[in-house]
C-alpha cells in the first residue's frame, strides 16, 4: 500500500514538475494534428505570422503574472492599452516627425501612470483589486473615449514611421518579437534573481508571513499593478501600430485573454507560483488556437466557448494536480 | 439581553448608517438633475425611466448575498444572454413561448448551479476565476446559437413583460417592488439569511457550528442564475429581439450599485435596503445625465469613480473610529 501511494504521488509531483513539458508536449501534438487537417499550418510565413500577433499577448502576460502571483487580478488593462494607444496615436497624428521611440515611450508612460493610480487605490485604499480594476475599466474606457472625441484614429492619420514599429524588422527578426524577446531576458532576471522579484513571490504565497519578515507588503502590490500597467502601455503602442488603427474599443475584453495565457501557463490563480516559461507556453498556446482554428474550418463563432472551456480546464487541473502535491507531501511526512 | 437591547441603539449612530447617505446622495442627484434639465421632475418620465434601468436591478438581490458570502459573481451578464438567446432561438424553432419561457429560467438556474458546483468543489479556486470562466463560456454558448443573427418577433403578450402598464404603474416597478420584499425578508428575516452573513463573517466557524456552507453557497449562486434569466425576460421583452451581445457590461453596473449599497466586499456586512436605494440612484443618475445629453462615457467614468469610492471610504474610516471602539466591544464581551 505504501509503496503504491509512494508511486502514485511520484507520479503526480512528477506532472506538476514538468508541466511546462507536458504543455510543450501538448502543443507538439496539437500543431502536428492541425498540420495534418491543413498542410498551409507549419509553413514559415505562418509560423513567423503566429509568432507576431502572440507577442503582444505574451508581453502583457508577464505583467498580468506578477499581478496573479500576489493573489490580484486586473481587469482594466483592455482599458489601459486603448488608452495609451489612442494618446499615443492622436500625438503621431498631430506631431507626424515624431520618433517612434518617443511615441513608445509616452504609450509606456500613459500605462505606468494608470497603473500607479491603480495600485495606489488598490495597495493603499484597501480596495479589492476585482473591484478597482472593474472600476478603472470604467473610467479608462471612458477617458478613451473622451480623449478621441468618439473617433477613430486610422491608417492615414499615422506616419509611415509610426506603423514601422511593428512591421519593420531588426537583423530580420520582427520588432514586436524582439521587444517581447527583452522583456522576458529582462523580467526572468528580475522576478528570479532580485531581491524585489523575490518579494514580489514572497508576497503572493504568504502575504502574513512576508509582513513579518520585513517585507513592504503594499509597496510590493503598488508596484506590480505599475509593471502592469506600464506593460500595458507599451502594448497599447504596439497594438495600434500593428493594427494601424485607434479606436474607443480596442481591446476590449482581451484581459480575459492574457488571463487565460497566464492560468494555461501554470501560473497558480492562488498566488506565489508561476514561471516565465510557463507563460512563454500559455501564450504560444493561445496564439496557436487563435491562428489554427480558422485554418481548420471551426467556425469563429465557436472560439469564445473554446477559449472559456480551455480558461476553465486549466484552472481546474491545476487544481488538482495541486490536491495531489499536497496530499502526497502529507502522505511522506507520516512515513 | 435587555441591557444589550437597549445600548446599541442611538439617534446619532442610526443617522450615521450608510443607507442614510445614500438617501441624502439620492436627493443631491435629483436636486442637480432638476436644475440640469427643466424635463426631469415630470412624473409620467420618471415612471418611465424606471422601466429602463430596472431590468437589470433584479440581479441585485442575489448578488448582495453573494457579496455578503465573500463572493463575487461575475457571469450574470452572461447568463443573461444565454438564457435570453436559448429562449428566442427555440421560439423561433416552433416552441411555444410558455415552455420557451420556463426554459428561459431553467437554463439560468443550471449556469447559476454550475457556478455554485464549481465554487463549492473546488474552494482553492476564487469565485472570480470560476466565474470569469464561465462568463467567457456562457457568452460563447449564446454565439454558437445564434451566430450573428439576432431572434425576435415574440407573441404580443410577451411585450407586456417590458412595457405592460398595471394601473398606471409599470409591471416591471411592481415586479421589482415585490422581489425586493421578497428577497429583503429572505436575507433579514429567515434563519437562511442569517446564516448568509453567518458564513460570510467566519466561514469557518460556521462550518463548525452545523451551518451548511456549501449547500448556502450552491442555493445563492442558482438564485442569481434564475434572477439572471428574469432580467433576460424583461430585456428580451423591452427590446423585442435578442442577440448573442446582449447585456455586455452588465455584471459592473450590478456590482456597482451592490458596493455602491454599502456590502462590504469583506463580507458578511450590508442591508439589502442600501443596495436597492443604489439602484435608484444609479438609474435616476443616468436618466438625468440622458437628458441633457451627457455622453454615456462620462456617465462610465462617473460609474467607475462611485464604485472605488465606496469601497475606499469605509475603508479608510476605521484609524478614526479605533478611539472611540473599545467601550463598546467591552459591553459586548460582558453581554456575551
Amino acid at each position: 500500500m505504501v509503496a503504491n501511494n509512494e508511486q502514485k504521488g511520484t507520479l503526480i509531483e512528477n506532472i506538476a514538475k514538468f508541466r511546462e513539458v507536458g504543455l510543450l508536449g501538448f502543443i507538439i501534438i496539437l500543431s502536428v494534428v492541425i498540420q495534418w487537417r491543413n498542410s498551409s499550418f507549419l509553413t514559415l510565413e505562418n509560423i513567423n505570422d503566429m509568432i507576431t500577433n502572440t507577442a503582444i499577448l505574451s508581453i502583457l502576460a508577464v505583467g498580468m503574472m506578477l499581478v496573479i502571483i500576489t493573489r490580484g487580478i486586473d481587469l482594466s488593462i483592455g482599458a489601459t492599452l486603448a488608452l495609451s494607444g489612442m494618446i499615443a496615436a492622436l500625438t503621431v497624428g498631430a506631431f507626424p516627425n515624431l520618433s517612434p521611440i518617443l511615441a513608445i515611450l509616452l504609450g509606456t508612460l500613459v500605462g505606468l501612470v494608470s497603473g500607479l493610480i491603480l495600485g495606489a487605490i488598490i495597495s493603499k485604499g484597501g480596495v479589492l483589486p476585482i473591484i478597482a480594476t472593474l472600476g478603472m475599466m470604467y473610467i479608462f474606457r471612458g477617458l478613451t473615449f473622451m480623449v478621441s472625441g468618439g473617433q477613430w484614429v486610422s491608417a492615414h492619420q499615422m506616419p509611415e514611421s509610426f506603423k514601422g514599429i511593428a512591421t519593420g524588422s531588426f537583423l530580420g527578426i520582427n520588432n514586436l518579437i524582439l521587444i517581447a524577446v527583452l522583456i522576458y531576458v529582462a523580467f526572468y532576471y528580475f522576478i528570479n534573481h532580485t531581491r524585489t522579484g523575490r518579494q514580489i513571490y514572497a508576497v503572493g504565497s504568504n502575504p502574513d508571513s512576508a509582513k513579518i519578515s520585513g517585507i513592504n507588503h503594499d509597496k510590493i502590490i503598488w508596484l506590480v499593478y505599475t509593471i502592469m500597467g506600464g506593460l500595458s502601455g507599451l502594448a497599447g503602442v504596439l497594438w495600434v501600430s500593428k493594427f494601424a488603427s485607434a479606436q474607443g474599443d480596442t481591446a476590449s475584453g482581451y484581459e480575459l485573454t492574457v488571463i487565460a495565457a497566464c492560468v494555461l501557463g501554470g501560473v497558480n490563480i492562488a498566488g506565489g507560483s508561476g514561471k516565465i516559461s510557463g507563460i512563454i507556453l500559455g501564450s504560444v498556446l493561445i496564439g496557436i488556437m487563435n491562428n489554427a482554428l480558422p485554418l481548420i474550418n471551426v467556425s469563429p463563432f465557436w472560439q469564445t466557448g473554446i477559449q472559456g472551456s480551455i480558461i476553465l480546464i486549466a484552472v481546474v487541473l491545476n487544481a488538482l494536480v495541486k490536491r495531489g502535491v499536497d496530499m502526497n507531501a502529507l502522505m511522506r511526512r507520516r512515513i | 439581553m435587555d441591557q444589550v437591547n437597549k445600548k446599541p441603539f442611538s439617534w446619532k449612530g442610526f443617522f450615521l448608517q450608510w443607507e442614510w447617505m445614500l438617501i441624502l446622495l439620492f436627493l443631491v442627484v435629483n436636486v442637480i438633475n432638476t436644475n440640469l434639465s427643466p424635463f426631469y421632475l415630470d412624473s409620467v418620465g420618471l415612471r418611465d425611466a424606471t422601466m429602463t434601468f430596472l431590468d437589470k436591478a433584479f440581479m441585485v438581490f442575489p448578488m448582495v448575498m453573494i457579496m455578503i458570502l465573500r463572493d463575487i459573481d461575475i457571469s450574470v451578464s452572461s447568463t443573461v444572454a444565454l438564457a435570453s438567446v436559448v429562449m428566442a432561438h427555440l421560439y423561433t424553432l416552433g416552441v411555444p413561448m410558455e415552455l420557451a419561457v420556463v426554459i428561459c429560467l431553467a437554463v439560468g438556474a443550471v449556469c447559476g448551479l454550475i457556478n455554485g458546483l464549481l465554487i463549492v468543489r473546488f474552494k482553492e479556486l476564487s469565485a472570480v476565476i470560476v466565474t470569469l470562466s464561465t462568463m467567457i463560456i456562457y457568452r460563447g454558448i449564446a454565439y454558437i446559437i445564434l451566430e450573428d443573427q439576432s431572434a425576435g418577433s415574440f407573441p404580443e403578450w410577451f411585450g407586456f413583460l417590458g412595457w405592460g402598464y398595471i394601473g398606471g404603474v409599470p409591471f416591471i416597478l411592481i415586479a421589482f417592488v415585490v422581489m425586493a420584499v421578497l428577497f429583503g425578508l429572505l436575507l433579514h428575516k429567515t434563519t437562511f439569511g442569517r446564516r448568509i452573513y453567518a458564513i460570510g463573517n467566519n466561514p469557518t466557524a460556521s462550518r463548525f457550528s452545523g451551518v451548511q456552507v456549501d449547500k448556502i453557497k450552491i442555493l445563492v449562486f442558482t438564485l442569481a442564475g434564475v434572477m439572471a434569466a428574469i432580467t433576460a425576460l424583461f430585456l428580451t421583452s423591452r427590446m423585442g429581439s435578442t442577440r448573442p451581445n446582449v447585456a455586455l457590461g452588465y455584471e459592473l453596473d450590478v456590482i456597482a450599485m451592490v458596493v455602491l449599497g454599502g456590502i462590504s466586499t469583506a463580507g458578511g456586512k450590508g442591508k439589502m435596503i442600501g443596495a436597492i436605494i443604489a439602484v435608484f440612484l444609479i438609474g435616476f443618475l443616468r436618466y438625468g445625465l440622458g437628458l441633457i445629453n451627457m455622453p454615456a462615457q462620462v456617465l462610465m467614468i462617473i460609474i467607475g469613480l462611485l464604485l472605488i469610492v465606496a469601497v475606499m471610504v469605509p475603508n479608510l474610516k476605521p484609524k478614526k473610529k479605533a478611539k472611540g471602539k473599545p467601550p463598546k466591544s467591552q459591553d459586548e464581551q460582558i453581554a456575551g
